[in-house]
């Protein structure tokens, strides 16, 4: 998704009053950005802290920054400098973590971000998970406020038409009640069951924005009395579900079973790609077609 | 504005301290008692009206409240606040609803990189602003005091002034005896600020050090002070801690007249 989103920050905010800061990062993808913003472009160096600190400073004087890194060195290492230095002032500043999840695969536990939305929605963040590459222009495109944009890949099914962009929307119809799936799950599930009749399978939705957005009626409609689902590639302390579930409970609505997948950590302690991680975890197209299963039981 | 006068300043701003802090039974005395003079003179006879200041060492927000007042920026109701429920003036700045205050500060080693931020903002914007931070010394064991230092000297930050509070206690014991550094000045100088001294306690000094910035490069200044200067425990860690209790706080007061009558 980077190159989507370097190509969205190119066309759509190089102006006088923006930023981009990055902590060193961004080879092969933000060339562009460099050399149409200009002076405008900072690489801060290694140094995380000093980089939200010096946003904050920009944002203060009524600049937009963006502030780019490999996602748990964007949101984890300089958490209190969003903190104090960023929300406390609610300063206009996007955090963009690039590999959400366990994108960065082989690249070891240092380099994934299971816990950044948990994190960044307890400090009032708006936290954005665009599913497909066509999302994040539409969700970076207003943002005023400190906000946590989680890169991953867009992984729809091949030639499949990208829904106009919603916070939440329906991606696969389906009648088994609804999978709601953080972000880039949402194309696993979408692929994982393409070929399940719409009678045998639940609906897709494709969800970006969980904090302080409306749940759709739509999906409780479709969920209620029947099997609700969440995946995501995330703990699940501060997650999706954990939000989901708490909607539920204060909407009323009733399910028949709730169906839960998400980010396991490293439960046999050995590391591997982001496709082994998400297997371990359950939480990749084996894993949804699993679930069903599981609902079916 | 006579350098008497300043004195003069001074001496009621002190009192107005220790009386603040004293009815809201506050310690973080002797960090705001070091900082104090040159807080003043920066306010009354340095910062032009769209110049900005940081004050990273957020433990001493009494210093700055009693500093704002003295300009008229807070009256007495305000300061009677201080430190009580429902007020504006906990005792680390808010960052909101007071004049000049930009970000919230307490936790150590935020305002370095916050000031270079507005410094880079003001030379995007072509603002003649010049952007002042003042700083504990303890607080540069922070790393991102350094990140800060090498960032701002990179980007020749010379509309950046960082103000370091040199009285070599901190909160649990010396400088020179936790991280051996009781001089902060050759470890500032390596990485290329341009680096000047003075008494913080003596105002001529501290004005013309900040009257003589380099042109060229980021500017340190490092005030050799003296925490809790005045007080019954001057330069003892109860100064960073404690708040004063009655005897100590008249003592105080009945020092400070004198000094105010000379």
């Amino acid at each position: 998704m980077r190159n989507a989103f370097a190509a969205a920050v190119t066309a759509h905010h190089n102006r006088e009053d923006c930023f981009f800061l990055t902590g060193d990062l961004g080879f092969m993808a933000l060339e562009d950005i460099k050399t149409a913003f200009g002076n405008r472009f900072i690489n801060t160096g290694i140094a995380e802290q000093n980089m939200i600190g010096v946003a904050a400073g920009l944002a203060r004087e009524n600049m937009k920054v963006f502030v780019y890194s490999i996602a748990p060195f964007c949101y984890a290492r300089p958490f209190e400098q969003i903190r104090n230095d960023i929300c406390l002032s609610d300063l206009s500043v996007c955090l963009v973590g690039n590999g959400g999840g366990y994108a960065y695969g082989q690249m070891g536990p240092t380099h994934h971000a299971l816990e950044d939305c948990a994190a960044m929605n307890a400090l009032g963040v708006q936290v954005l998970v665009p599913a497909f590459d066509a999302d994040i222009a539409s969700v970076i495109r207003g943002f005023s406020s400190p906000t946590y944009l989680r890169l991953g890949f867009d992984e729809r099914p091949e030639g499949a038409p990208v829904p106009q962009y919603a916070p939440w929307r329906q991606v696969l119809t389906g009648e088994f009640g609804a999978i709601a799936a953080l972000g880039p799950l949402a194309g696993v599930a979408w692929q994982a069951l393409l070929d399940v009749p719409a009678a045998l399978r639940p609906s897709v939705w494709a969800v970006t924005e969980f904090n302080d957005k409306e749940i759709p009626d739509e999906f409780w409609t479709q969920v209620s009395e029947k099997t609700l689902f969440t995946i995501e590639e995330h703990v699940v302390a501060g997650g999706l579900g954990m939000h989901v579930a708490l909607a539920m409970i204060h909407k009323g609505i009733h399910v028949s079973k709730f169906v839960h997948r998400y980010a396991l950590g490293y439960p046999t302690g050995r590391f591997g790609s982001q496709a082994f991680h998400r297997a371990q975890c359950g939480i990749d197209s084996d894993g949804v077609r699993d679930m069903l299963m599981e609902a079916k039981r | 504005m006579p350098i008497n006068d300043i004195q003069t300043i001074i001496e009621t701003a002190r009192n107005r301290l220790l009386e603040m802090h004293f009815h809201a039974n506050c310690g973080h005395i002797g960090g705001n008692v070091s900082c104090l003079d040159a807080m003043i003179i920066l306010h009354h006879r340095v910062l032009n009206p769209d110049d900005r200041f940081i004050l990273s060492k957020g433990h001493s927000a009494g210093a700055l409240y009693v500093t704002l007042w003295t300009l008229g920026k807070m009256n007495d109701a305000d300061l009677k606040t201080f430190a009580q429920n429902n007020t504006m003036l906990p005792c680390h700045p808010s960052g909101s609803g007071i004049f000049g205050l930009l970000f919230p500060t307490g936790s150590l080693g935020h305002g370095p990189s916050l000031a270079a931020g507005l410094a880079l903002a003001a030379k995007h914007n072509n603002v003649p602003r010049h952007i002042y931070c003042l700083c504990s010394d303890g607080e540069w064991q922070e790393g991102s005091c350094w990140e800060a230092l090498i960032f701002s000297v990179h980007h020749r930050l010379n509309n950046l002034t960082i103000i370091i509070d040199q009285n070599g206690l901190q909160g649990f014991g010396t400088t020179k005896e936790i991280i051996s550094c009781s001089d902060l000045t050759p470890r500032i100088e390596a990485f290329g600020a341009h680096v000047q001294h003075a008494d913080g306690h003596n105002c001529g000094e501290i004005l013309k050090s900040l009257e003589s910035k380099s042109a060229d490069k980021v500017n340190i200044l490092i005030l050799n002070t003296i925490k809790g200067k005045g007080l019954a425990f001057e330069n003892t860690l109860e100064s960073h801690y404690l708040p004063l209790t009655e005897q100590e706080y008249r003592t105080a007061c009945s020092i400070n007249t004198q000094r105010g009558d000379l």
